[in-house]
């Protein structure tokens, strides 16, 4: 029998999405999971991106500090934090471990979106008479964002895929059929968990290719057909974003 | 009145923009800064609206240190067009011009108004108003940001190459509609250029200067024609076509005046104005 067949005949089987281990249930573990990561992650690096390039001070920390966040193993990062934390706070423990690698994107996204700008117009928004807070606001923030949604993609992605090792702390998510059907060597119910994952990978980042569209300001979408602005760039440095999985 | 008092700008990389510079600019005329790149203009026009801190020395605006002066609000207060025009890629040109009037607390319809009046006094097609600069011709765009520089009424206009960037033929127009402009609006226009013919057609006043903007002569065109401070300035007022080089030429009708290629420039009216 076909192992690909069997796996979606165990993703449509209606027992599959019924009663507590259903899969709507690791699905929405999954997402929750993600969202509280992704959230938390942009509450520390939106800021701080947004710092580093409004002042063009404090890049070489960042590009190293989301180098060394980019080499942990997200796995071993999780294991050793619940050794860290104790048992009980295994769901700290994987939280931080995808905060820590949600970082990087959200960090590089926000400062190379302000870095992108060209320096003339920030140049003649101070001459005009903003001050620093509406240089930020008015001019930087709306014209960075196209390369801050492409961060806060990357990141997304990263960790919707990696959250499928909460389950090797038994935190539930996607990856329990992975788990479970690797122990039972139940192949289909493993193909079938990873499917789901790849399927809602797709599906989010189908979403925020649109949402990093939307982003760009009107005016900026409007010179596409003429001459490009010289520094505009879909994604932030490849330097310090892996390239995106699609 | 702009006064520059021994100004001095030294860059943190050790450049010495602006070396010992002493100026006083009249108010309500249009004072030009002629010299070639990099002599530092731009550092000196920009060390009025504190875009730039002078290393030493005081520029003073009627009297009072623009040093003593917040800076946001002195920007605010002076007028600024840029050789690229500085626009706001993500604002509509009535945005755009509106910028200041925004900024200083005037309601979007009042600052809407306040654009398209100015949209009309530069020329510009009011329909244009919620266009995007990318959307707009290079001249367009330098009329654009004219029309900002004016938007809060200031009494001090500082342009930075405005017209540099612009086709020969737009270039003129432009430099035409500054001159009427400028006759209606009479304002102190502080220009920068590195085009001699357009700051003798532009300025009352021209201060020619060489690197580290030292001064090396200030009067008006006709007294910098008339009387070349030295050998340098006469070759810089004329190099360039030579078309300030003419002599007279008798014909059986009548003296005219050629330039050095020889070809007819004009005729010589005895007397007259
Ligand atoms: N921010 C800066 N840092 C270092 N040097 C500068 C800076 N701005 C201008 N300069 C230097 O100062 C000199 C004068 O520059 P500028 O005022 O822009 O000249 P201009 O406008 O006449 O072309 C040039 O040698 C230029 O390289
Ligand atoms: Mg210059």
């Amino acid at each position: 029998m076909n192992l690909l067949a069997d796996a979606f005949a165990w993703l449509a089987a209606p027992e599959q999405w019924t009663g507590p281990n259903g899969l709507q249930h690791l699905l929405a573990q999954q997402l929750y999971f993600t969202a509280i990561a992704v959230a938390i992650a942009a509450v520390i690096a939106v800021p701080a991106g947004w710092a580093i390039g409004h002042t063009g001070r404090g890049r070489e920390v960042a590009v190293a500090f989301a180098g060394a966040a980019r080499a942990v193993p997200s796995f071993g990062l999780l294991v050793l934090l619940v050794l860290l934390f104790g048992v009980l706070h295994k769901p700290e423990a994987a939280t931080v471990t995808f905060v820590i690698l949600a970082i990087p994107s959200l960090l590089a996204g926000a400062y190379a979106g302000f870095e992108a700008i060209d320096r003339r117009v920030i140049d003649a928004a101070r001459a005009v008479g903003m001050t620093e807070a509406q240089i930020l606001w008015r001019v930087e923030v709306p014209l960075g964002l196209p390369l801050l949604v492409g961060g806060f993609r990357s990141a997304v992605l990263q960790v919707v895929a990696t959250v499928t090792i909460a389950a090797y702390v038994n935190l539930g998510g996607l990856g329990l059929p992975i788990i479970t059907g690797l122990s039972l060597r139940r192949y289909e119910v493993v193909l079938g968990g990873a499917v789901l994952v790849a399927l809602l990978a797709l599906a989010l980042d189908a979403l925020l290719a649109l949402a990093q569209r939307a982003a760009v300001p009107r005016g900026v979408r409007a010179d596409q057909g003429r001459a490009a602005a010289p520094r505009r760039r879909d994604h932030p440095e490849s330097a310090t974003v892996s390239p995106h999985p699609s | 009145m702009i006064e520059f008092r021994n100004v001095t700008k030294r860059f943190p990389d050790g450049t010495v923009a602006v070396d010992a510079f002493d100026l006083v600019i009249p108010s309500r005329k249009t004072t030009v800064f002629v010299g070639s790149s990099g002599c530092g203009k731009t550092t000196l026009l920009r060390m009025i609206n504190r875009m730039v801190e002078p290393t030493g020395g005081t520029v003073a605006i009627d009297g009072e240190d623009v040093a003593s002066k917040q800076a946001v609000a002195l920007r605010r207060s002076i007028g600024y067009v840029m050789q690229n025009s500085g626009l706001m890629p993500h604002f509509t040109v009535a945005e755009n011009i509106a910028t200041v009037p925004r900024l200083t607390g005037r309601t979007r319809r009042a600052a809407r108004a306040r654009a398209l009046e100015l949209m009309d006094v530069v020329g510009l097609d009011t329909a244009m108003a919620d266009r995007y600069p990318s959307q707009l011709s290079g001249g367009q765009q330098q009329r654009v940001g004219v029309a900002r520089g004016l938007a809060s009424d200031p009494n001090i206009l500082l342009m930075d190459e405005p017209f540099g960037a612009v086709d020969p033929i737009v270039r003129a127009e432009l430099q035409r509609e500054l001159i009427r402009l400028q006759r209606d609006l009479d304002k102190t226009v502080v220009f920068v250029t590195h085009d001699v013919d357009e700051a003798f057609l532009l300025g009352d006043q021209v201060a020619i200067l060489a690197k580290g903007a030292r001064r090396l002569q200030f009067g008006s065109p006709s007294e910098i024609t008339e009387q070349p401070a030295d050998d340098f300035v006469a070759a810089f007022i004329g190099a360039e076509r030579g078309k300030r080089a003419l002599r007279v030429k008798q014909t059986p009708h009548g003296p005219v005046l050629v330039d050095a290629e020889g070809r007819t420039q004009g005729v010589l009216v005895e007397g007259g104005a």
